[in-house]
């Protein structure tokens, strides 16, 4: 790892004021991606902001019939909230497939989202979730925050506060590990939500996560596995590396949204 | 580059080091303190080899940096023989041959007396996913799982 400099503010304020005083500034949301980077000399970010010590970013609350999730908070807290497990026991699950103990209890929900690994299990929840990201300046819906491999909408000085998630009863994600990595090669989300059926696929898009009409389609017409056989999933615009062709992805969307669909 | 004061517990004594930034609480625990019980094997937190506890949770030492240690209890593989006595997981290990080269044993030691203190009576199956993080590339985990299970049964007994 290169030389950096270390921050721990109390305070969004002091966060950004410490990221916009840096000359290449990066926050650290429990570090389970980024530290390993930083190693790999793959990032040399001159200022480390470490976001955990602000009190405003973590804890879990029910805002009437919404979720709402602190950015600072581990996905061994998401996995073992009773607001998580009874309003929206899908993510729940979620949380508690990401990776291995020793990461579900520094990696947060917030570092997650901005980093936004096309392989990533958050990214599928909130999006087939219809969820909100909250930054210090805006709310942003997730249809419009995932712009592409490791791409999001935040602004350079900008933080996420939270995550507003619609509690969901019938929602589960299926994923298909890669087993060395633990991440995704192929997880689908699937939610029953007031605007019908929304399907969400991470590990399988050359631009990371997406939504799927055709599968949302069917669902929201019958919500059953069955209802599945009938759709046609492209390869087009799917990942192909060594541990897949885009081929093999296409069917394991399929076999993952069924899986999904029967959990849910 | 300024070097960073920190204070934390490890193993319930108050310890003080130096370090800086980019120094991991591996490297902190390794060189500072010389436990080098804790193993750097990937340095990437994919093999569990640096295992630790902070706070009573299962982290990656080499995944967490030495400054954010600020204030925490961690826990080592230094602290889990009591008195020169060897904790029952520990014991089972030897008895159950449960390890080859040992560059893994500290960490899965570590992580699964963690997981027992949660849940005295996990299935073989809820034990195979809590250590999922750590790998070994001597014994093929049967023998682990086998000591593991063995050393929860006699815990509970004891308990």
């Amino acid at each position: 790892m290169y030389p950096t400099k270390y921050h721990k503010p109390d305070s969004v304020d002091a966060a950004i004021t410490a990221l916009s005083g840096a000359e290449d500034g990066k926050f650290l949301a429990g570090g389970q991606t980024l530290l390993a980077t930083m190693k790999q000399h793959l990032a040399a970010p001159s200022d480390l902001v470490d976001v955990r010590g602000i009190s405003d970013l973590s804890g879990i609350r029910m805002d009437g019939d919404t979720l709402v999730i602190g950015a600072a908070t581990t996905h061994a807290e998401v996995a073992a909230s009773a607001d998580v497990n009874s309003a929206c026991p899908g993510l729940a699950r979620l949380a508690a497939g990401i990776g291995d103990p020793a990461v579900r209890h520094m990696g947060t929900i917030g570092g997650s989202i901005a980093n936004n690994d096309p392989a990533a299990c958050y990214p599928a929840g909130l999006l087939a979730l219809n969820a909100t990201i909250v930054t210090n300046s805006r709310e942003i819906a997730a249809d419009d925050f995932f712009l592409g491999l490791f791409t999001t909408a935040l602004e350079e000085d900008e933080i996420i506060t939270s995550v507003r998630v619609p509690a969901c009863a019938k929602a589960a994600y299926a994923k298909f590990r890669q087993p060395a990595s633990l991440f995704a090669l192929v997880g689908v989300c699937v939610a029953q939500t007031a605007d019908g059926a929304r399907v969400a696929i991470t590990g399988a898009g050359e631009d990371g996560v997406f939504r799927h009409e055709g599968l949302e389609a069917a669902l929201s017409s019958d919500w059953s596995a069955s209802a599945i056989d009938g759709v046609e999933v492209s390869a087009d615009g799917l990942m192909s590396d060594i541990h897949g062709s885009a081929a093999y992805r296409a069917n394991l969307i399929k076999v993952m949204a069924k899986r999904a669909v029967a959990a849910a | 580059m300024s070097k960073i004061h920190v204070t934390t517990k490890v193993n319930g004594d108050e310890v003080e080091y130096l370090c800086e930034p980019r120094e991991t609480l591996l490297d902190c625990l390794r060189d500072h303190l010389d436990l080098t019980g804790a193993k750097e094997g990937c340095g990437t937190g994919d093999c569990g080899a640096c295992s630790v506890t902070m706070d009573g949770r299962l982290v990656c030492s080499c995944l967490v940096l030495g400054a954010e240690a600020q204030g925490k209890e961690i826990a080592t593989i230094e602290g889990m023989a009591e008195d020169g006595a060897l904790h029952p997981l520990q014991r089972k290990f030897i008895e159950h041959a449960a390890l080859q080269c040992g560059i893994c044993t500290p960490g899965i030691l570590v992580a699964a007396k963690s997981l027992l203190e949660k849940n005295p009576d996990p299935t073989e199956t809820e034990m195979r996913y809590w250590l999922a993080g750590n790998l070994c590339r001597c014994t093929g985990y049967d023998k682990i799982i086998r000591a593991v299970m063995d050393a929860a049964a006699e815990m509970r007994e004891a308990s």
